[in-house]
């Protein structure tokens, strides 16, 4: 799996590097600023793109900045966004064109080594990685949201993981349950939300994000 | 000029010079003030005086408020007090600070000067009105067959006379048409002169004022450096300390007990973790990125975001301010909102923020109890005081009942880099 990485840090960069390379990834181009980040995205139109927000020269958003106008020519491109710190306005910005494909987390995922890799993964099929604090955020913004309210504990258990984009299978590892039983709860979730229930994971993830991003 | 300007001016100018002539018993009546005041001061010896002086000095003040109230409204700028402010309320510490306050004494030399030129400036425009109007008659008189006419001093009861006397009342009119308005300014330039604060007592006024927000700004940044320092020591550095040990004893224990080491760098990890994100509470409380990035506009949509409350933001700016004011004025908001979700039991709130006339305006507001107030080490207070090391200033309307409007007002000049506006709701 080919993959861009744009971070300005040369000891994170070259951790991140050991570290795909150690999970098979093929690392096509290492950059370092907002600028060549945009020329690599478009140059190699990797399966996955690895972020970091603040890059040179203005160290600011430069990297999210980056990476939203490599998706707006290419897209769906896949994006995995990393940050030292979560903001809830960016989560909103890159999942503002639907389109699936997209990560956001925290720095600090990298250390939980397997986790991390399956968020890239899954970004690069086209599905989402949310970091458990923007929907910790979404869900305590949500308190006020009737709806959200009739939901169980576990069924709120359920949401979250499904938020941060785990699939069904996740989920159920997660728990300890069986998958038949998170298809379940997922199911009257979907009820009480008053959402319509899609086969594909991707496009129910979404519907749950946009969903939280409205209440 | 149109007969109807020349019919205007002249009803003006009339109205004005009969006006005048109420200054006339003003200005007599502020000597009464002197010795009233002069009398207080030996009596102070016998305490009698003190609350003499104090009853005194305030009728004096009051009449003088109305000079200056006069006096602005004529040259229409507002004539500011001089007067400096006691320490504290003890009629002492009021006596000294009266005795001592220039002011005081300019006052009292104003009365008599001011008794001579009201009387002046009052009954003078009135005499030449009527001198004129008089003098106009005088032919009249004369071929009525008046006995012993006088005017101005001419003997009008020759028939040159009588031609001469309309021409010098010409002359008064035209000098009571032109001095009327104008003795009423010199009068009140002069009393602006007398009774607002010298360039040199403003200044001083600002020093002290500057003095004091100095002082507030270096405690705050040094409570602040102090706050840091402490939640570095006791977090992230804890917790590195915590990791590093994690790490040494795993080294320690790899081969004898893998499965005891394995624990030790999960428990690591996890400390590596709470440092990052002690640390990024901190940094978000220093500098919050997302100001950086998106500058005040961004800032608030987010903090907006990330607050319980449903909170309608909208912002107009045409650039960024300076870093230390768009910080200042972020943090006002903040601290404000914080204050409105934790204490009004709103349901919604609102932030509009514009830049006009050089100034940064912020409103806050929300639809909760109201009786929000700035109380001495509250929330609000502490606000003032961190707008007022840029010259902000803080206004607060907020009545029983609700609703609560906070209102910040920041003076400064906006970069015009980046175009930013935005409004919705989060």
């Amino acid at each position: 799996m080919r993959v861009v990485l744009g971070e300005d840090l040369v000891l994170l960069r070259d951790g991140l590097i050991r570290l795909l390379r150690a999970y098979d990834f093929d690392v096509v181009e290492a950059v370092d600023s907002g600028p060549a980040l945009l020329e690599a995205l478009l140059a190699h139109r990797p399966d996955v793109a690895v972020v970091d927000v603040r890059l040179p020269p203005t160290f600011t958003d430069e990297g999210l900045r980056a990476a939203t106008e490599a998706r707006k020519r290419v897209p769906g491109l896949p994006v995995l966004v990393l940050s030292q710190y979560v903001e809830q306005l960016y989560a909103r910005e890159l999942l503002s064109d639907r389109g699936g494909g997209v990560g956001y987390l925290l720095k600090d995922r990298v250390a939980d080594v397997a986790q991390f890799v399956d968020a890239v993964r899954r970004v690069a099929a086209g599905g989402t990685a949310m970091d458990p604090e923007v929907i910790t955020q979404l869900l305590a913004r949500g308190n006020r949201d009737q709806p959200l309210a009739t939901l169980t504990p576990r069924e709120r258990e359920v949401l979250a993981l499904m938020a941060e984009g785990r699939s069904n299978g996740a989920i159920a590892a997660r728990l300890f349950v069986t998958e038949k039983a998170v298809g379940k709860h997922t199911a009257n979730i979907f009820g009480k939300l008053g959402l319509e229930l899609s086969e594909d994971d991707n496009r129910r993830v979404l519907a749950v994000l946009a969903y939280l991003d409205r209440v | 000029m149109t007969d109807h300007d020349l019919l205007r001016g002249l009803r003006g100018r009339l109205t004005t010079a009969a006006l005048g002539l109420a200054r006339v018993p003003l200005g007599v009546l502020g000597l009464l003030l002197i010795p009233v005041q002069l009398v207080a001061y030996p009596l102070i010896l016998v305490t009698v005086g003190v609350p003499l002086l104090l009853l005194f000095t305030a009728l004096t003040r009051k009449y003088l408020g109305v000079h200056r109230r006069w006096a602005g409204a004529v040259l229409g700028v507002e004539v500011p007090e001089p007067y400096r402010v006691p320490a504290n309320r003890g009629p002492m510490t009021r006596v000294r600070t009266i005795a001592t306050d220039p002011a005081t004494w300019k006052e009292l030399a104003f009365l008599p000067l001011n008794a001579v030129i009201g009387v002046l400036t009052g009954v003078l425009p009135l005499a030449f009105w009527i001198n004129g109007a008089y003098g106009l008659v005088v032919p009249v008189l004369w071929a009525l067959g008046a006995d012993h006419l006088e005017y101005s001093g001419v003997d009008a009861s020759t028939p040159g006379s009588a031609v001469l006397a309309p021409l010098l009342a010409v002359v008064y009119l035209v000098a009571a048409w032109w001095g009327t308005p104008r003795l009423r300014r010199w009068h009140a330039r002069f009393t602006r002169w007398f009774l607002a604060p010298s360039a040199t007592e403003a200044l001083t006024h600002r020093v002290r004022e500057l003095a004091d927000s100095r002082a507030d700004t270096v405690d705050a940044q040094a409570a602040e450096l102090r706050r840091i320092e402490r939640d570095l020591h006791d977090g992230a550095q804890a917790r590195l300390v915590a990791l590093g040990m994690s790490l040494g004893m795993a080294e320690e224990l790899l081969a004898r007990d893998p499965e005891a080491a394995r624990d030790l760098l999960s428990e690591a990890r996890q400390s590596s973790s709470q440092a990052l994100s002690e640390l990024r509470d901190l940094v978000r409380g220093i500098h919050p990125p997302v100001l950086a990035d998106r500058g005040l506009d961004g800032a608030l949509r987010a903090l907006a975001l990330a607050n319980p409350l449903p909170v309608e933001v909208d912002v107009v700016l045409t650039g960024r301010p300076e870093a230390p004011v768009e910080s200042a004025a972020y943090f006002a908001v903040a601290e404000t909102l914080t204050n409105a979700a934790k204490h009004s039991g709103a349901s919604s709130a609102w932030i509009r923020v514009r830049h006009e006339n050089g100034r940064l305006a912020m409103m806050i507001g929300d639809n909760g109890r109201g009786g929000a107030r700035a109380t001495d080490g509250g929330g609000l207070r502490g606000i003032e005081r961190r707008l007022a090391a840029f010259d902000g200033t803080l206004g607060i309307a907020s009545p029983v009942g609700g609703p609560t409007i906070v209102t910040m007002e920041l003076p400064c000049e906006l970069s015009s880099v980046k175009t930013s506006s935005s409004s919705g709701t989060a």
